[in-house]
């Protein structure tokens, strides 16, 4: 009854292509955001900001770079942590070796050379696809993280290979805390979202999906293969590399080559997989998926604990909450293919109809 | 009906959380973040049970200390960074003074932990792991890596190498090989190695094995072509059954292999079978079941069936000392913080670091704790969060762990002029004045 669209004339087309053409879909977003930015900044405490909210957002722009390659240009990646690992090592260098290198001008660096390394290693993708593309695309994995290893320059020289995010500040004003990380991380990835949701809307996108659905015919309207197949690489490995210049300054402020390994990739992949391929808030709902479930199950065992007044071997505990998840994920799969932002997708348009379905 | 139960039970969650803090007054919390599940369970399980196992028999035998019960929470990190950060979020605040002290049981951990841990007023004992320049107190006022360090550890290895040759002048020449993980832990001894191979003129190999170290034919094969009179082993979990069943084929004579401390347990050696017999390790606990304090815990904690371990043959394994050394080093860092800042009372983190900062664990006071040759003496200050650097060297004998030789020294002057350096070159990236050790307060 609240979620219904009758009444609501559009005159102008402006009006009819606006980015949330519903009225209670506008409302919803900018509460959000409003939450996001004002009520969740005043309530959380340290927990929610470090642990919880700030890696879920971070693995969330990693899942959307990946969702914009993958999802909307149909080009299979398993270069993910590769693209991130760059970004972080990037910005680091840039904040290191360009005195007075304000810290966005670092993040943008990061995301650029990103983006620089995955049209690097997208060329193959003018020649092959689908599976043979991951194999591909794997190749930046390993090499990225040998080239990170194996050169002493791009580490500073650090006996371990571990590098430690320098100060921030913005303007002036220091971001230390774990709350002005947070935000600055929300504004980050806010922005970066809402240019994705509109790129995807634009020619660019949809020659993006013009190739996924099928290359040869997207070719023979007139769509250039090679630009837009290394364009769809370019933006996507740009996300990835602000999302792990983000990652090692505003959620663990150390990082080591080995964070960024394939089984990182992996989980990218399998969060765009659950959430929704081709879906903006599919890389959302897949990143909360992937990051948040663990924890909770983990809670979860431990008030069960408590309830029952039972005391479990820990080790059978913990093995037995990495059953439980991979089984959901099996059971979320078989429910539902296309991932949680298709029941969402389904849930709004059972409310639409909702009290009187047909 | 239904809502009737949901709401008794969400009452007696509330209950339960009260009971815990209305109990609280005498309690002293330390996190219990290790791992039990993964490829690397055996270490985390085992050190995680050495250490709760001591801090059950403390508050068993003597009701806590001075009357302050210890009390811990499990939280597993999977060896994992990200979960890592989470467990220890999520233990910072614990009624009623907070984390005591944290272990994080992973270098990748330590390293993401330094600065949260510093801010927070949280002390991190990495006992045996974590970054090595740690050492210099006056950068990392947080952080002890406590007993030895990996570059302690190198030189000793290098040490005991020319005692086996006949003295420092022997190494000239001779060849060593370096077969380690690639991850940063393994990359730490290389930059010391060679420093000393420039000083001793021996001939450094470095041989990568990548994780997780179950393929290594190629590293041993090279091996067997540059023909090493020693090889030192860097790893970590499978790798090292993996290297000694390698070494063993291409016919490497396996006393002639020396592993880290983190190869140097029953884990490692076991599903070697026969190919690990004579293989030497380094450590700074010594295994058995048969020092006094083992013995306490036996009686007060595992004959009243409250043990960590299912598995009793893991009692007194290395893992299991090492966790209850960590213990030993825990509760009498809290034991001389109560006696400075109000005995019988619960301290805070600050407090702790005084603590240990002020730890002094000599030989006398090893042997009331019924833990000689368990672990070295071991003595912090300011300048130096290491304390000892002591290392000693063990061989397997096929079926047990044998000490072969007394608490080595490490070369000082060489790690400590190392550790300076790489403390100050971060000091300067992450513009900290290091602290004045002449005039030290809380």
């Amino acid at each position: 009854m609240l979620y219904r669209e009758a009444g609501q004339f559009k005159s102008t087309y402006a009006a009819d292509q606006q980015l949330f053409p519903i009225l209670q879909d506008r409302i919803a977003v900018i509460a959000l955001l409003v939450i996001a930015f004002i009520v969740v900044p005043l309530i959380g405490n340290q927990y929610w900001f470090s642990a919880i909210i700030t890696p879920l957002l971070v693995l969330s722009l990693a899942a959307l770079g990946l969702n914009i390659l993958t999802g909307y240009a149909g080009q299979l990646s398993l270069g993910t942590a590769a693209f991130m690992a760059v970004g972080a090592f990037t910005a680091y260098n840039a904040m290191l070796r360009i005195p007075h290198m304000p810290i966005l001008g670092a993040f943008a660096i990061g995301g650029l050379c990103a983006a620089a390394v995955g049209i690097v290693f997208g060329l193959p993708s003018l020649r092959i696809k689908g599976l043979y593309l991951a194999v591909a695309t794997l190749a930046a994995q390993f090499f990225v993280l040998w080239a990170i290893n194996r050169i002493g320059w791009i580490s500073n020289y650090s006996s371990s290979g571990v590098i430690t995010a320098q100060r921030m500040e913005i303007f002036g004003y220091p971001i230390e805390h774990s709350r002005d990380k947070y935000l600055l991380t929300l504004a980050i990835v806010a922005v970066m979202a809402l240019a994705a949701k509109n790129l995807m809307r634009s020619e660019t996108g949809r020659a993006f999906m013009a190739i996924r659905d099928m290359d040869v015919a997207a070719s023979v309207i007139g769509i250039p293969m090679m630009k837009t197949k290394l364009l769809a690489f370019a933006i996507s490995s740009f996300y990835c590399g602000v999302a792990g210049a983000l990652y090692a300054y505003c959620y663990l402020g150390t990082v080591e080559p080995e964070a960024f390994t394939l089984d990182l990739s992996f989980r990218v992949l399998f969060m765009i997989i659950i959430g929704g391929v081709g879906s903006i808030l599919g890389s959302f709902l897949g990143a909360a998926f992937i990051t948040l479930f663990p924890i909770f199950l983990n809670f979860i065992s431990g008030w069960m604990e408590a309830l029952l007044r039972v005391e479990m071997s820990h080790a059978v505990v913990s093995n037995a909450e990495a059953m439980i998840f991979g089984g959901l994920i099996i059971f979320f799969l078989i429910v539902e293919p296309n991932g949680l932002a298709r029941l969402w997708q389904i849930a709004k348009e059972k409310l639409r109809l909702w009290p009187f379905p047909h | 009906m239904k809502r009737t139960a949901w709401a008794a039970a969400a009452l007696s969650v509330v209950a339960a959380g009260f009971s815990i803090t209305a109990s609280a007054q005498k309690e002293q919390f330390v996190p219990a973040n290790f791992y039990w599940v993964g490829p690397y369970a055996p270490g985390g399980s085992g050190f995680g049970g050495g250490i709760i196992d001591y801090m059950q028999m403390i508050n068993e035998r003597d009701g806590g200390i001075n009357g302050v019960k210890l009390t811990w929470e499990k939280c597993e990190t999977e060896y994992n960074n990200a979960r890592g950060v989470e467990c220890y979020e999520r233990e910072k605040k614990h009624p009623p003074t907070g984390a005591t002290v944290i272990h994080p049981l992973s270098t990748g951990i330590t390293y993401s932990l330094i600065e949260k841990a510093t801010a927070d007023h949280i002390p991190i004992i990495s006992m045996g792991y974590g970054r090595t320049s740690a050492a210099d107190g006056r950068v990392f006022p947080y952080v002890f890596p406590l007993i030895t360090t990996y570059w302690s550890q190198a030189t000793v290895m290098i040490k005991f190498i020319a005692q086996k040759m006949g003295g420092y002048d022997k190494l000239k020449g001779k060849k060593i090989a370096l077969v380690y993980h690639d991850s940063a832990y393994g990359k730490e001894p290389i930059p010391i190695l060679t420093d000393m191979a420039k000083e001793y003129g021996y001939e450094l190999t470095t041989l990568a094995v990548p994780h997780p170290g179950n393929e290594q034919q190629s590293q041993w094969l090279q091996v067997r072509q540059t023909k090493p009179d020693w090889v030192i082993l860097w790893g970590w979990g499978v790798m090292n059954p993996t290297a000694l069943k390698s070494a063993a084929k291409v016919g490497y004579p396996r006393d002639h292999i020396i592993g880290v401390w983190w190869s140097g347990a029953e884990e490692d050696v076991l599903p070697a079978g026969s190919a690990a017999k004579g293989y030497i390790s380094a450590g700074f606990n010594a295994p058995g079941s048969d020092y006094p304090v083992m013995k306490d815990i036996k009686k007060y904690v595992y004959d009243k069936g409250k043990g960590e371990f299912e598995d009793k043959s893991r009692f007194g394994s290395i893992y299991h000392t090492r966790g209850v050394v960590a213990g030993i080093v825990t509760v009498e860092a809290i034991r001389l913080a109560q006696d400075h800042f109000g005995k019988g009372k619960p301290i805070t983190g600050e407090q702790m670091r005084w603590g240990i900062e002020h730890l002094d664990i000599d030989n006398n006071r090893l042997k009331q704790l019924g833990a000689v040759n368990l672990m070295p003496p071991i003595k912090v200050s300011c300048l130096d969060h290491e304390g000892s650097g002591l290392v000693k060297f063990q061989q397997w004998d096929g079926a047990k762990w044998k000490v072969i030789t007394d608490w080595m020294e490490p070369d000082r002057k060489l790690v400590r002029a190392k550790i300076e350096q790489d403390a100050s070159q971060y000091a300067k990236e992450k513009g900290i004045t290091p602290r004045d050790c002449n005039n030290d307060s809380l």
